[in-house]
């Protein structure tokens, strides 16, 4: 009898009331729901609406299955999350990510708050439009959030941090722009899609306002340009090209039908997992946590040591990692033997345990794959505790699969 | 709507049962339960000549996103198990009732199929749910 209490379509309360598990946004969802009982529906008081998109009532039209993902109302799948994960790598899917946080910086001192408040430079950020991925730390070299900052002038930058993060996120914000002459203000009223995969900008081109057209037609990846409120980035979250776009509220449903009409396929946050796992891209609160270093999570590249003046909240920390050498590493796992790794299982290796932080099914591949943070020593050789049984993996270097090829020879 | 067969009896933890012409019991779960769960891609199932007690944890079927345990809804000797979920799991999800059986059972008592839902308490029990 499957536990099904981790399915309930509907909001969920802590039996103390009031507080919402949005600690629990992505593990409790994606990862592994196997303890079954942690969830059992005597903790749940009750119905508690989520916060909704301005497409809900178009997905819930359109036969979504919608879950609570971090206090939000979210489609998981139109019907089959496996086919809408094929529709990305092979051809065009639209998500609906609005329940994101947007946050924009303004100020003379924009720049050097977000040189302290992030690990990576956006020094690098040399012309209007660029877009840099970073780590937000704590003083403990811990990350807070993931993020993506673009340069939109000299004093104006644009943040987009995850959903369910949102409160932690502006609460430390707004604490570390007190020293700084900026403001940042959480934008409001507006919806936010990404459009992915290798026909996503053939078919969604001629859909964007025409004053935005010849300057969306050379972006480069990390790239984004903007027009009559209307923000399209060259980025994304599937390993496919294709963009994410910021757009005002009342555009957003009709938006949204175009896109579908130009036969871009509506995509859940399910398949959402799947993809970002193939293309071994971190998720924030189980590849990456505020009590885990950048450094073991895969994310070495995003922090920019130089320059060495650069004294970025959480630098202190990493260096005295980096100096007392560095343990873990984060991999991708091939499973060889029958049986799904998920989030939380342990992996046994020749220099040491270690364990999954992102596992699942990959669609693509058709056997299970993982990230995982083992002994910097572990070779190419692993076992999984799946169910107290010690089942055989390799040992990968990710991502697995990156622009509708697979990447990685089993 | 979920399809709720009228000769199964079936479990609030959404196994339907089928008592066959030989005395054993067929285990399964409901249309409704694959619904919710999704997309199936690997079922652990028991071993045939295991032995289980009512509410033990007797096999996995695991979706795209998560695993569940099925519990054993009564206690018994697994006698056979389906085999061709190994290599065909999404057959739980296409045909919960027939192809997508998961074990029959020789039960130690047939006393608990009394205490079982049929299809009208069934499709009220999910209703309930779904209040």
């Amino acid at each position: 009898m499957p536990d099904l209490s981790g399915y309930r379509t509907e909001g969920r309360q802590l039996p103390t009331g009031g507080c919402r598990l949005f600690s629990f946004y992505d593990s409790e969802l994606f990862s592994d729901i196997g303890t079954v009982g942690a969830f059992a529906p005597a903790t749940f008081v009750g119905k508690v609406m989520g916060m909704r998109t301005p497409l809900y009532q178009a997905h819930v039209d359109a036969g979504a299955k919608i879950v609570d993902f971090g206090g939000w109302d979210m489609p998981l799948h139109y019907g089959s999350q496996i086919d809408e994960h094929h529709a990305v790598r092979q051809s065009a899917g639209i998500f609906d990510v609005s329940h994101m946080t947007v946050v924009d910086i303004f100020g003379a001192e924009a720049k050097a708050y977000l040189q302290h408040l992030l690990a990576n430079d956006v020094a690098k950020l040399k012309k209007p439009g660029k877009g840099l991925y970073s780590c937000m730390l704590n003083e403990q070299g811990g990350v807070i959030d993931d993020l993506i900052v673009y340069r939109r002038s000299d004093e104006n930058y644009r943040v987009i941090v995850n959903a369910a993060t949102r409160d932690t996120d502006i609460a430390w914000m707004t604490e570390v722009v007190k020293g700084f002459s900026a403001n940042m203000v959480p934008a409001k009223d507006y919806a936010m899609f990404a459009v992915q995969g290798p026909q996503a900008i053939a078919l969604a081109g001629s859909l964007i306002p025409a004053s935005l057209q010849a300057d969306v037609a050379v972006l480069e990846p990390f790239q984004a340009a903007e027009a009559d409120g209307v923000f399209v980035a060259r980025t994304g979250y599937t390993g496919e090209d294709g963009w994410e776009l910021v757009i005002p509220t009342d555009l957003a449903v009709s938006w949204w039908n175009k896109f579908i009409s130009a036969g871009i396929r509506p995509c859940g946050l399910g398949a959402r997992d799947t993809l970002r796992l193939e293309a071994a891209m971190n998720l924030y609160g189980q590849d990456m946590s505020a009590s885990v270093s950048p450094l073991v999570s895969g994310l070495g590249w995003t922090v920019a040591w130089a320059p060495a003046d650069r004294k970025f909240i959480g630098r202190a920390a990493l260096e005295g990692q980096r100096e007392a050498g560095i343990g873990e590493k984060l991999v991708g796992l091939i499973l060889r033997g029958r049986g799904i790794m998920r989030h939380d299982q342990r992996v046994t290796t020749p220099a040491g345990d270690g364990v999954i932080t992102s596992g699942g099914f990959s669609p693509s591949m058709e056997c299970s794959i993982a990230l995982a943070r083992v002994p910097v020593g572990a070779g190419a050789d692993c076992q999984v505790e799946i169910r107290g049984k010690h089942i055989d993996a390799s040992i990968v270097k990710p991502p697995f699969v990156r622009n509708g090829k697979i990447q990685i020879i089993t | 709507m979920s399809e709720i067969p009228e000769d199964l009896k079936y479990t609030e933890d959404h196994e339907w049962l089928r008592v066959e012409e030989d005395g054993l019991i067929t285990v399964g779960i409901t249309d409704h339960a694959q619904g919710a769960l999704g997309e199936l891609v690997f079922v652990e199932l028991p071993e045939e000549g295991q032995v289980f007690n009512k509410g033990d944890a007797c096999a996995v079927v695991e979706s795209v996103k998560a695993a569940s345990d099925v519990y054993c809804p009564l206690g018994g000797l697994i006698t056979d198990v389906n085999s061709n979920l190994a290599d065909e799991p999404e057959l739980v999800n296409t045909n919960p009732h027939e192809g997508g059986w998961l074990f029959r059972i020789a039960p130690e008592s047939e006393d608990v199929l009394e205490t079982l839902m049929d299809t009208i308490a069934y499709e009220e029990y999910l209703s309930g749910l779904e209040d």
